[in-house]
């Protein structure tokens, strides 16, 4: 932003006029500016003047403006037609064949199973407790003024609670292994624990990036730039086919966590590279001031530099937290029964095979609402973090 | 000379320490690692080592750039795969970028209607997961009718469910020439753009490259083309009995990859290509209207150059991005060199072997793609002294 120092607005030696008089016919030009009559508040003004200033202003934008509305013309009635007002909303298969729109019955018959997968069917009010309670969390964890020790505590209050409602086994419950887990909780778990787990981990490597020590430079550079080269896939493969080689014969380590435990590799190295960018935009005059102090390394690291540091990496971590749950969508490939899985199931019944389209639009809503809602938080969070920074 | 506990205090000597403490740990768990690997391999009897790669395949692969039947070694198929992962993935690039930019600009445009319909794209289609627009495109594609009542969306190029059929030119000896001339038209481009430089830089008046470099495309190739006799003849795609004979082809898989990466990576591109823009400041274009520049020449010389130094790095992650989503071809059936990895590891029981050379394929491209980016970046970016 250029400023006017008192030199800019000197009069010019030359210049006939008096200072005084110079700075009133300054001042006088803004008001000159806004004094012909058909600037755009006129227009706006009469009849379609919006629609005049916004759609056909220039003949480019009145062939867009035309071609726009030519597409809406046929967009828009036809699926209108399908999504509401000819879709059958009830009843059987039979039904939705005589029906010419959407067939949202399949929805009800199989909203069950594409929400909970194979859980046993009396007992899926433990999955959408665990869930509801999940989500609420969630959205606490949104506040700001929630932000305080103790939200810590009831996330790990809410894990046991969910634990409790999934696995069962006490307090009357019946005991549900986690190979009959699928769904919605499988996919809400992976992301959540995959970014809570990985982001601990993701401080230490990006704080081995920056470190002074060569050899614990070289490891973290190596392990991030590894596992941001490959695809998630091959790690996911590599978690559910190597790590049984990688353990002592008659140890078996359970699908789920093995999915989990490559989700969780995969993202601490995305997330790594979001605190480095944290830790490089203190300023170096903090990490002199704690030297200055005569601190340690870690007293430095953790009074200093990662209370301003993860401050700023707030947003990065919550764009990273919804590419997660929408990656958590691949575990389908190893196997595992998440929501996009249960959801493909869902299709091959016979009966309800030819309504794919309604199941996969109902399954990609579930998936929108969520990242939608959380891209919005964390462009909220971003502005406020601009807030006192913006000119 | 200090004694060993006030060396303790030199950050030096502790460096060193923790070092040596940190190799020690991880060569300790490295070890653990691989020998329980090679117990675990030796108890279910798989023969370690890359011997697998010169043994017969014995699997057919639906589509491939190369010669290849399940007679041929894994080797062979390995290099399919590969091959059918950066086809689908240079096709990809390209179509995410024409189409990422579009939508770009558009999200920039004056026209509410047109800047409301790039908003609802890129908002759509950043929020659902990549794998589930596959498997819809897929599905769509899949279900599409027979080849008996194949849909002709234009003339000569027919969807079915068999993917799609279009008209290829018959060669004929011509077309060498064609292409000879169109080369030659290049590198005549690429002279004239280079002494339109100069010339303007020596005496500072303008010369019309840009009817010079269209000059110098399009004549050569068009007497060639007029000379060789006009060989045009295509080799247009027919129904017979069940399927279709002639043209080109390419299959459902490829198809659905190709459009679900495109489409879903161009939302991506869209935002990039808008903040890019956005961050030149709007005096820029003020300062080339004073200086008398027209709005074309503003664009090209002004803005562009300027926004690409924003563009370019997270444009580079993007591609890089395309080229790793390329291997969800696995879910849809698309040999791809994950897939093709992924049954030759259940065939043969090498998986750390198959494993590990997928990753290394992939790092490769990876390190590739971002050098290439990086030496375009150096070139784009601001030379400050």
């Amino acid at each position: 932003m250029s400023k006017h120092s008192p030199a800019d607005q000197a009069p010019i030696p030359t210049a006939p006029v008096p200072p005084a008089h110079w700075a009133a016919s300054y001042e006088e030009e803004p008001s000159q500016a806004s004094t012909p009559p058909q600037a755009n508040g006129m227009t706006a003004l009469k009849p379609f003047g919006w629609a005049k200033d916004n759609l056909f202003n220039t003949p480019l934008n009145t062939a867009l403006t035309v071609a726009c509305l030519v597409l809406l013309w046929l967009v828009v009635p036809p699926m209108a037609n399908w999504l509401l007002l000819n879709a059958s909303w009830s009843g059987s298969s039979e039904a939705c064949r005589e029906a010419a729109g959407a067939c949202w019955s399949v929805i009800v018959v199989k909203h069950r199973l594409i929400f909970f997968g194979t859980y046993p069917y009396d007992e899926q009010w433990r999955p959408f407790l665990a869930c509801a309670l999940f989500v609420a969390m969630l959205g606490a964890s949104g506040v700001r003024a929630f932000w305080r020790p103790w939200l810590a505590g009831a996330w790990a209050l809410t894990l046991v609670g969910m634990g409790v409602l999934m696995w069962g086994g006490v307090a009357g419950l019946t005991y549900v292994p986690n190979d009959r887990w699928g769904g919605l909780p499988i996919t809400l778990m992976l992301s959540v624990f995959s970014i809570a787990l990985a982001f601990p981990l993701s401080i230490l490597l990006a704080l081995g990036r920056q470190s002074s020590l060569p050899a614990i430079r070289t490891f973290c550079v190596g392990f991030i730039e590894a596992m941001r080269g490959v695809p998630l896939v091959s790690v996911l493969f590599m978690a559910s086919v190597m790590f049984p080689l990688f353990l002592p014969e008659g140890v078996t380590v359970d699908k789920l966590l093995r999915a989990l435990a490559g989700m969780t590799l995969f993202t601490a190295a995305y997330l790594a590279e979001a605190v480095r960018g944290g830790l490089q935009a203190i300023p170096k005059g903090q990490y002199e001031a704690a030297d200055a102090l005569g601190l340690g390394y870690w007293q430095k690291t953790m009074l200093i530099v990662l209370p301003q540091a993860l401050r700023i990496v707030i947003p990065p971590i919550v764009n990273q937290f919804i590419s997660a749950f929408k990656d958590t969508s691949l575990v389908t490939i190893v196997g595992l029964y998440d929501l996009l899985t249960a959801a493909t199931v869902a299709t091959t019944d016979p009966e309800w095979r030819p309504y794919f389209a309604e199941v996969y639009v109902f399954a990609g809503l579930m998936f929108w609402i969520f990242c939608f809602s959380m891209s919005r938080y964390s462009q909220w969070l971003e502005r406020l973090a601009n807030r006192y920074t913006r000119r | 000379m200090t004694n060993p506990v006030q060396a303790l205090n030199s950050a030096r000597v502790r460096g060193w320490l923790y070092q040596a403490l940190f190799l020690a740990c991880t060569l300790a768990v490295a070890w653990y690692l691989v020998s329980n690997t090679l117990t675990n391999l030796a108890t279910r009897g798989v023969a370690t080592g890359f011997g697998f790669l010169q043994r017969e395949a014995g699997f057919e692969i639906g589509e491939s750039l190369l010669p290849y039947s399940a007679s041929d070694t894994y080797l062979t198929a390995l290099v399919v795969g590969l091959l059918n992962t950066l086809a689908v993935s240079a096709a990809g690039v390209v179509l995410a970028t024409v189409l990422g930019v579009l939508i770009g600009i558009g999200r920039l445009s004056s026209n509410w209607m047109v800047n409301r319909f790039a908003t609802l794209y890129v908002e759509t289609v950043r929020n659902v997961p990549l794998l589930l627009q596959l498997v819809v495109w897929y599905t769509i594609l899949n279900r599409l009718p027979s080849p008996r009542e194949a849909l002709e969306v234009l003339p000569g190029i027919f969807l079915s469910n068999r993917g799609m059929k279009f008209p290829v030119l018959v060669e004929h000896a011509g077309h060498g020439w064609i292409l000879l001339a169109l080369l030659a038209g290049i590198a005549a481009a690429i002279a004239a753009v280079r002494y339109g430089r100069r010339h303007r830089e020596a005496t500072g008046k303008p010369f019309p490259t840009l009817p010079a470099v269209i000059a110098a495309l399009l004549l050569p190739p068009a007497a060639a083309f007029i000379t060789t006799g006009a060989p045009l003849a295509f080799d247009v795609p027919v129904l017979a009995g069940f399927n279709f004979e002639g043209g080109g082809a390419v299959t459902p898989e490829f198809t659905a990859l190709l459009i679900g990466l495109s489409v879903y990576t161009a939302g991506f591109i869209a935002e990039i290509v808008r903040s890019g823009i956005l961050a030149v400041p709007h005096g820029q274009t003020e300062a080339g209207l004073a200086l008398g520049l027209s709005p074309g020449k503003i664009l090209r010389l002004v803005i562009l150059p300027q926004a690409l130094r924003v563009i370019v790095p997270p444009l580079t992650s993007q591609y890089l991005n395309l080229t790793k989503n390329s291997s969800l071809a696995v879910a849809i059936g698309y040999p791809d060199l994950v897939s093709v990895s992924n049954t030759s590891a259940n065939q043969t029981g090498q998986v750390v072997e198959a494993v590990a050379m997928m990753m290394v394929v992939y790092l490769i491209i990876s390190l590739a793609i971002s050098g290439f980016m990086n030496w375009y970046n150096r070139r784009v970016a601001l030379v400050t002294r």
